[in-house]
């Protein structure tokens, strides 16, 4: 299994074809308090970039962008209950949505553990 | 991950028109920045300096402040001292609270209107006695005035106009403002400065503290009890860090000050009001004193007086949203067709309701029906109209 983060602060967790996505531990930070949580449904087609789900603090809304394009294989029900499960273990139960991969190649462009934190610490 | 367009901004005091009076130039610090960023604030532009928008998270703080007592610094709010010959009638020819019966030491909340019946800007005056810590006044009444940051400026410079030149209008810019507000603010204030938890809401007074001049009134913008504090400049982190050290205070951000004053019912100037939005339809009829109802002679009070008979063509209402989603400000109320007839002007998670709240202004016959629909990012979301404050009011009289 390998992790791999963008620059919009989305982690996705890939094992074999399958991918788990969320927001960072930097990202639920900077957010505050999660009162909400819309993940995308089963079945949703998605293409790398595309609006995939959305996260509301107290603050504000954010979109959170797909890392890779594929099939949505399920949405993290646990969090229509306790969204603050994002803030909790943002990087773990806090996960958004889980895809089939359509194309391996896309995660060549993102960053790994490494660069994420050295990206993060100049921020 | 990103904010999305066109409403995820927090509370930010802009004009009506959208435009940032002040964004341009570099915001500036206030007195207790340096104190702010040691207390680990998040500080953000606003209102043209920056100031702390949370220190350990918006939850914690609105429910610390609902259940103790929290600290805000409102710095950045103008304080003006006004005095003068005729100085009540010259005041009350711009705004339209009685200011005749206002006994020295009382305080009430007003609005600076424009020839059409805008808001200009609304405030909280005070008219001074004997005592007061604002320097020399000339015989005859003093008013002090506390307007909202983002407009102080124009303020000033509309009451300039307005007012005779024999009116001495002073910017008090080396005063700070504190507020100290919820339930156990009273205990923690009067161990510092014995005596204020004798005030009553909307009444204020002198105080000193270690030879600094102080004035206290019980008033705020949470819906709690409290008071606010006005101080020199050079005193303020000495009486920060002290109020502070009290064990039922701690330092609150923005963020929370925003939540707290919606869920009390409480409209923020450049989002729930501006020029666009009479007193009638802001529903501050409050703020119509009777006398001045019934004279008239404040600016815009045919056109006022006549939507009070009437009944505005729109009007500020608060909505509970269904659902965990909040609805934010910009978002649309739609009628039955899905045509936007309706415009939410302050909306967000409310942590002591645990639900989401909103402001909107919408035609009174749509409210009536009990429920609206409001359109965000295309997504309609069902909302019910109730009445305002959406947490009990807990001032002591």
């Amino acid at each position: 299994m390998s992790r791999y983060f963008t620059q919009e602060h989305e982690w996705i967790e890939v094992d074999g074809e399958v991918a788990t996505v969320g927001i960072t531990e930097y990202a639920a930070g900077q957010l505050g308090d999660i009162v909400f949580v819309d993940v995308p449904e089963e079945g949703k087609q998605l293409t790398k970039g595309d609006d995939a789900a959305v996260v509301e603090s107290v603050k504000a809304a954010s979109d959170v962008y797909t890392p890779a394009s594929g099939t949505v294989l399920e949405g993290n029900a646990a969090l229509a209950d306790n969204p603050a499960l994002v803030n909790e273990d943002p990087e773990g139960e806090g996960w958004f949505f889980k895809l089939t991969l359509r194309d391996d190649s896309e995660l060549e462009e993102l960053m790994d553990e490494d660069k994420y934190a050295a990206y993060v610490a100049r921020l | 991950m990103s904010d999305t367009a066109p409403n995820s901004e927090p509370a930010h005091e802009l004009r009506a028109d959208g435009s940032d009076p002040v964004e341009e130039l570099p915001p500036q610090a206030l007195p207790l920045d340096a104190w702010h960023r040691a207390k680990g604030g998040r500080m953000v532009p606003f209102a043209g300096y920056t100031m702390p928008v949370q220190y350990e998270g918006i939850m914690a703080e609105h429910l610390w402040t609902r259940d103790s007592a929290g600290l805000f610094d409102v710095s950045h709010m103008g304080q003006l001292l006004i005095h003068g010959p005729d100085v009540i009638a010259a005041l009350e020819a711009l705004l339209p609270g009685d200011l005749k019966i206002l006994k020295p030491a009382k305080m009430r909340y007003s609005l600076l209107l424009d020839e059409q019946g805008g808001i200009l800007d609304d405030l909280m005056v005070t008219r001074l006695g004997t005592e007061q810590p604002f320097g020399e006044v000339e015989s005859g009444d003093a008013f002090y005035m506390v307007v909202n940051g983002a407009t102080k400026y124009d303020d000033i410079g509309h009451l300039r106009e307005h007012l005779a030149d024999e009116i001495t209008l002073n910017h008090l810019d080396d005063r700070a403002l504190l507020a100290l507000q919820g339930p156990k603010a009273v205990d923690a204030l009067d161990r510092l400065l014995p005596g204020v938890a004798a005030l009553t809401f909307m009444t204020a007074g002198a105080f000193d503290w270690n030879g600094h001049a102080l004035w206290v009134s019980r008033s705020g913008y949470t819906g709690e009890d409290g008071y606010e504090i006005s101080l020199p400049e050079d005193a303020a982190t000495a009486f920060a860090d002290a109020i502070c050290a009290e064990p039922e205070v701690k330092p609150i951000g923005l963020g929370a000050r925003d939540s707290l004053r919606l869920e009390a019912g409480l409209p923020l100037y450049g989002h729930d009001l501006g020029p666009d939005t009479t007193p009638v339809a802001a529903d501050l009829g409050f703020a119509l004193s009777k006398r001045r109802r019934e004279e008239g002679g404040f600016p815009g009070a045919e056109r006022i007086l006549a939507e009070r008979a009437a009944g505005p063509e729109s009007k500020r209402i608060g909505l509970i949203v269904e659902g965990r989603q909040p609805v934010r400000e910009g978002a649309e109320v739609i009628d039955a067709d899905g045509n936007a007839v309706g415009r939410v002007t302050s909306g967000g998670f409310a942590p002591s309701v645990q639900a989401p709240i909103a402001m909107a202004y919408c035609p009174p016959a749509l409210a009536e029906a009990g429920t609206v629909m409001l359109r965000q990012r295309g997504k309609v979301h069902a909302a019910r109209v109730v009445p305002m404050p959406f947490v009990p009011h807990r001032y002591v009289r």
